[in-house]
This record gives structure tokens, sequence and C-alpha cells, in this order.
């Protein structure tokens, strides 16, 4: 199941060239860009890891393209995304985040009823249990 | 999959005027040549690298191979001799040329790239150079990344992060060393790493007498001063007579003089405070301002030798 989160997530992948001008039009907005990955990629988690700091201060996509190569390189079995975050005022919240890494195996979600007081019935979002689930 | 036409015509015949005009080579040389005084040898070195991108473009039409230079530079000369200036020109001169996406120098000595304990370093330089990417990144002072004597040094961890990304993204950044010739020497001795990665070694000459007494009145003239014949007379003495004592810089010896001169002209229109002032007096130095410099005494040595006891 190919997962939908962010921006993006329904064209194919995008390749390096894309990411890096996506990432230079968020450093030509001023906006801090972030790397994150984590294993948990439920639609309500998103408390995603950083890898190393915020970059807001770059010129160049190039410097975020090495820390996102590295990051690859450690963490290629997890979900990363790149966020930019817009620091100016009125807005403060992040701007744009879309997925740069996904695993070999993705993962699986299913939709649980539960059956509560008065024929009423909710909904939860259930990861799947799979082989390359959590390590 | 669709069927893309070829996009690439590759072309036959080039003018070359054209070219180099549309690249902006010619204006960029030229601005080098007014603003650079001496310098050979840098001059050259930029001639060279523009006329490459120039014909690497052309190549690039007529479906030749193109590969991207490697840029990476290291300045070496005496103190004084313009190896900050040009590395910070060099920036802009290489966006010009379209070498470097986006232009801004990074400048940094030891203190930016070493961190202070394990696990510092590389953290440190890699921010460095991150901020650099698609620039340059000027490293005063180089050998200092190198401490020969201690073998724990963290510089040699901030060196091997840089050979590898100045090895590896090429095309991203452009670095700079600089730093005095024989000190610069016995750090590539030690670092061969880093000789064979550098593509341009450019020496910076000390300047000629001649080419000293320019950039004296050049720099007056942006301060606003005029020399009269005298005084111009008197500065060329000084220039050859302090070009043989110690601690002789080059044109930053030749700044601070020029400094100094102002200092001595100031004084000398004040000490006189029943007169009428014009503006050609306040514009112009007199060989009397020169003159007084201890240089025609015997120079800071000799000031030290008749003070002591």
């Amino acid at each position: 199941m190919k997962l939908t989160q962010g921006c993006f997530s329904f064209l194919p992948d995008l390749t390096d060239d894309q990411i890096y001008s996506q990432v230079q039009y968020c450093l030509a907005n001023g906006w801090a860009v972030n790397i994150e990955f984590t294993d948990d990629p439920h639609p309500r988690n998103t408390y995603w890891e950083m890898w190393g700091l915020p970059m807001f201060d770059l010129q160049d996509a190039a410097g975020v393209m090495m820390e996102l190569a590295e990051c690859r390189r450690v963490y290629g079995d997890r979900y990363i995304r790149i966020s930019g975050f817009d620091s100016s005022h009125g807005w403060e919240s992040v701007r744009i985040s879309f997925l740069v890494n996904r695993p070999p195996q993705e993962a699986e979600f299913e939709l649980v009823r539960q059956e509560a007081a008065g024929r009423s019935i909710r909904y939860t979002t259930v990861r799947k249990a799979t082989q390359h689930a959590v390590p | 999959m669709l069927d893309v036409p070829n996009a690439t015509t590759t072309e036959t015949a080039f003018d070359l005027r054209k070219e180099a005009e549309a690249a902006g080579i010619t204006t960029t040389l030229q601005q080098l040549e007014q603003e650079l005084i001496g310098l050979k040898p840098v001059k050259n070195r930029v001639r060279q690298i523009a006329s490459l991108l120039l014909v690497e473009r052309m190549r690039q039409r007529a479906g030749l191979a193109a590969a991207p230079p490697t840029l990476h530079m290291s300045f070496t000369g005496n103190p004084g001799t313009g190896k900050t200036t040009v590395a910070l020109r060099m920036a802009k001169i290489l966006h010009g040329l379209g070498f470097v996406r986006r232009g801004q120098v990074i400048s940094v000595t030891r203190d930016d790239l070493v961190g202070q304990y394990i696990g510092h370093t590389a953290p440190k330089t890699k921010e460095i150079l991150k901020k650099a990417m698609g620039g340059v990144l000027f490293i005063d002072e180089a050998y200092y990344l190198h401490r020969p004597d201690n073998e724990r040094d963290y510089g040699q961890e901030a060196i091997e992060i840089l050979l590898q990304v100045m090895e590896n993204q090429r095309e991203d950044l452009v670095v700079i060393l600089a730093g005095y010739g024989e000190r610069m020497t016995s750090f590539f001795a030690s670092n061969p790493g880093f000789r064979s990665r550098i593509a341009h070694h450019i020496e910076f000459p000390d300047y000629s007498e001649a080419e000293l007494l320019f950039i004296a009145e050049l720099m007056l003239e942006e301060r606003g001063y005029r020399l009269s014949a005298a005084a111009r007379d008197a500065l060329e003495k000084y220039i050859a007579l302090r070009r043989t004592q110690p601690f002789f810089s080059n044109a930053r010896s030749i700044r601070n003089a020029v400094d100094r001169i102002r200092l001595r002209q100031a004084d000398r229109l004040v000490s006189d405070l029943d007169r009428m002032l014009d503006i050609a007096d306040l514009e112009t130095i007199d060989a009397a301002d020169v003159l007084a410099s201890r240089v025609f005494s015997g120079g800071a040595a000799a000031d030290a030798r008749s003070a002591k006891p």
C-alpha cells in the first residue's frame, strides 16, 4: 500500500532533482528545512524524529541533499520526509511537507470498526502486523 | 512512453566574440584588470578559467563530452599581497561566469571548523560546508587545520570531511585555501590529499615599488585625498625605504602608512588654529606629512634601539 501523506504523495515518488528544486524553493522563501524520519507512519503520529538541526541559513539546496543522502544511508528502511517551516509572523507553521524515502516494504493499515452505545460505530486506523513492522 | 523528439540539436559553428559577450566574460575580465593592481599570475589564471568555461559551453552544445572542472584553489604569498581580497572577488567572478550557483563567500578559519571535544568537529565542519554550498568556502591560514605536534588533534577530522566533500561535490562548492607560502608548502607536504585535489595553486608575488605607489595613490583617492608633487616624491622614497625594513607586508603596510599620513595631515592642519582653511587644504597631502614618518629615521627597529638605556 503506497502511503499518501503530505504534498505530492499521489504523484510518483520525487526524483532527487525534483527534491532539490522543492528544497531550493523553500530556502528561497526563507523557510527552515527539516529532515525527519520515522518507522511509525500512522497518520496521527505527528512526532517524527529529526535528523540533525533545522537548516535555515543555507543558500543552496545541495547542503540539504547532502544531509538527506546521509539520512538515507542510515535510515533507508524508514519513512523520511522533508518539511519547510515558515517562521514569519502570521504563519509560524509548516508550509510544505513531503515524503522523500519509503521503506522497501511499506506499512499496511486497516480500518477497524467498533460498536459503541446506541448502534453508533467508531472507526480506528490500525497498522497491520507485517513482517517488516516496528523492529 | 511518449516519443520525445531529441531536444539537443548539435551545433557545428560558433561566433567566439558573441559567445564571450553573452557569457559576460569580457566585462568580468576588464573589471578585474582595472580593480586589481599587479597580480599577473592571478589574472592569467582567471582568464584561463573563463576561457575554459566558454569552450566547455560550446563543447556541450556541439555534443562533445563535457565534465565540470575542478576549481578548488590555493592562494599562497607573503602578507598583504591581496589573497583575501582576491578570494572575496573570486566568488563574484565564478558566479558571474556561472561556475557556482549562488556566489556567497563563507570565510572561515580553524576555529569555525574544528571542535573542542570528541564528536564536536564533524557537525561543525558539515554545518559550515552546508552553508557554503553553491558558493565559495574560503579557509584563511589553512595550515592551522593541521597540528603536526599533536596527532590526536581534531583538525585532522575536519580535513578528512573537507577532502571528502571537495572530491564528491565538486560542482556544489569551490574551496579556496589561503596562507603564507612556506607554511602552506609544509601543510601540503603533510596532507598530500589536499595538494592533489586542488587544481589551481596560485602564487601571489610581492608588489613592485611602482605598483605599491599606485596602490597608495588609489587608496588616497578612495578616501578623497590628493598628493602634492613633492608628497608624491616623498612617498616614492618612503616605499623604497619601507620595503627594506622588517615586518614589511606589502599593501597592508601601505594601507597603514596611508592612515598614518592622514593622521599627520590632520595634526598639521589643526596645529595652527588661527587661519582659514579651504577645500584644497583639506584634501592635499604635503611632503611634510610623509617625511615625518619614522621610516626615514631608520624605522621601528631604530626606535626600539634608541629607547633602550
